[in-house]
């Protein structure tokens, strides 16, 4: 990462003891659902080997859920880059939001756009730096210890699904519940609530409108729409 | 395993491949160096919100409010974790204590429904 490693190791130690009690609400949550990942994996017949490699190649989080089932059809790639794509849009939200914190960080920006997660996004764009930590190894450290957690929790979960078996039925209640921490984590700041109701509000009506399949693009569409019509207003 | 190993490999690039496209699009659309429109940065500040309510829905969106059990296990659930956090404001707690109510909702009190 860095020119001399002698001279950067005591840096590196203080920018992950600064970040990883940041880090702590995702280890227990990409932990849990890691292992919920892996054993789900392996009740359709793809042991370890295979889940960890999703995860550490995929790094999908949500959108590794919805594969499962494509890995119980027929043999259709186009289809999983397409369905991922739109999953996955929400990420277009998050890349336009750390433009500015992620400039300036060179190399660096490649590990942490490649691994840029839900709940990492939402770690690095609202925690900073303390002012001895490198920014640039503060952000690393953060994004790569969330890494680790869900791929070695999804190791966890493969390993555990060998010897044991429960009924998962409603398991998949683990993806919902994080989002919606996430969004009154978000409905805490007030300026944040009008936006957070335009989210729920649009994706409602395009649920209506465009059916349950369908409903991710243009639900984008409208709220982009939505906060640009209403700039004069939200802009607080 | 129903795909062969190296179908299974195919998989997982395409799926990676659609994800990485997401992640780096705004990079790649506003590289650096280059000054971000006044417009795209006020759409910065305000879609992260936007998105965990459009992100909720989705998660909702095959949920039938018309056929039994009209959603009553999904909407008692998502009031666990919102009580959870207002309560403890524990992450894990919160998404634990919510999928564990989901899941005994769905396996053993709205059974064959």
């Amino acid at each position: 990462m860095g020119s001399t490693p002698s001279h950067e190791t005591p840096q590196w130690r203080t920018a992950l003891r600064a970040a990883f009690p940041h880090t702590i609400p995702v280890l227990t949550g990409y932990m849990f659902l890691g292992i919920a990942y892996g054993v789900l994996m392996n009740a359709k017949g793809y042991g370890p080997l295979w889940s960890v490699l999703m995860s550490a190649i995929a790094f999908g989080g949500s959108m590794q859920f919805v594969a499962i089932s494509l890995l119980t059809v027929a043999f259709d790639p186009v289809q999983a880059f397409l369905l991922s794509c739109m999953v996955n849009a929400r990420h277009l939200f998050y890349g336009l939001s750390m433009l500015e914190k992620y400039r300036g960080l060179g190399k660096a920006r490649i590990p942490l756009i490649y691994i840029l997660s839900d709940e990492t996004f939402s770690l690095v764009s609202t925690v900073e730096p303390p002012e001895n930590v490198d920014r640039r190894q503060f952000y690393l450290s953060i994004s790569l210890l969330d890494y680790f957690y869900w791929v070695g929790g999804t190791a966890l979960g493969g390993f555990l699904g060998d010897f044991i078996s429960f009924d998962t039925t409603g398991l998949d209640f683990a993806l919902t519940a994080p989002f919606v921490v996430l969004f009154l984590e978000q409905w805490k700041k007030k300026e944040n609530r009008p936006a957070g109701a335009i989210g729920i509000g649009a994706t409602v009506l395009c649920l209506l409108l465009f059916g349950a399949d369908n409903l991710v693009i243009p639900a984008m569409a409208v709220i982009v729409a939505i906060l640009l019509g209403g700039r004069k207003k939200l802009c607080t | 395993m129903y795909l062969t190993p190296l179908q299974t490999l195919a998989m997982i690039l395409a799926v990676a491949l659609g994800t990485q496209l997401t992640r780096w699009l705004p990079f790649l659309l506003f590289p650096e160096g280059k000054a971000v429109p006044k417009t795209v940065t006020y759409l910065g500040k305000l879609l992260p919100a936007a998105a965990m309510g459009l992100l909720v829905v989705y998660c909702l969106r095959n949920v039938s409010l018309t056929a039994a059990p009209h959603g009553i296990p999904e909407a008692a659930a998502i009031l666990a974790v919102v009580l959870l956090h207002r309560w403890k404001g524990n992450v894990l707690l919160s998404i634990a204590g919510g999928t564990a109510l989901y899941m005994v909702l769905v396996q053993a009190v709205f059974v064959g429904m």
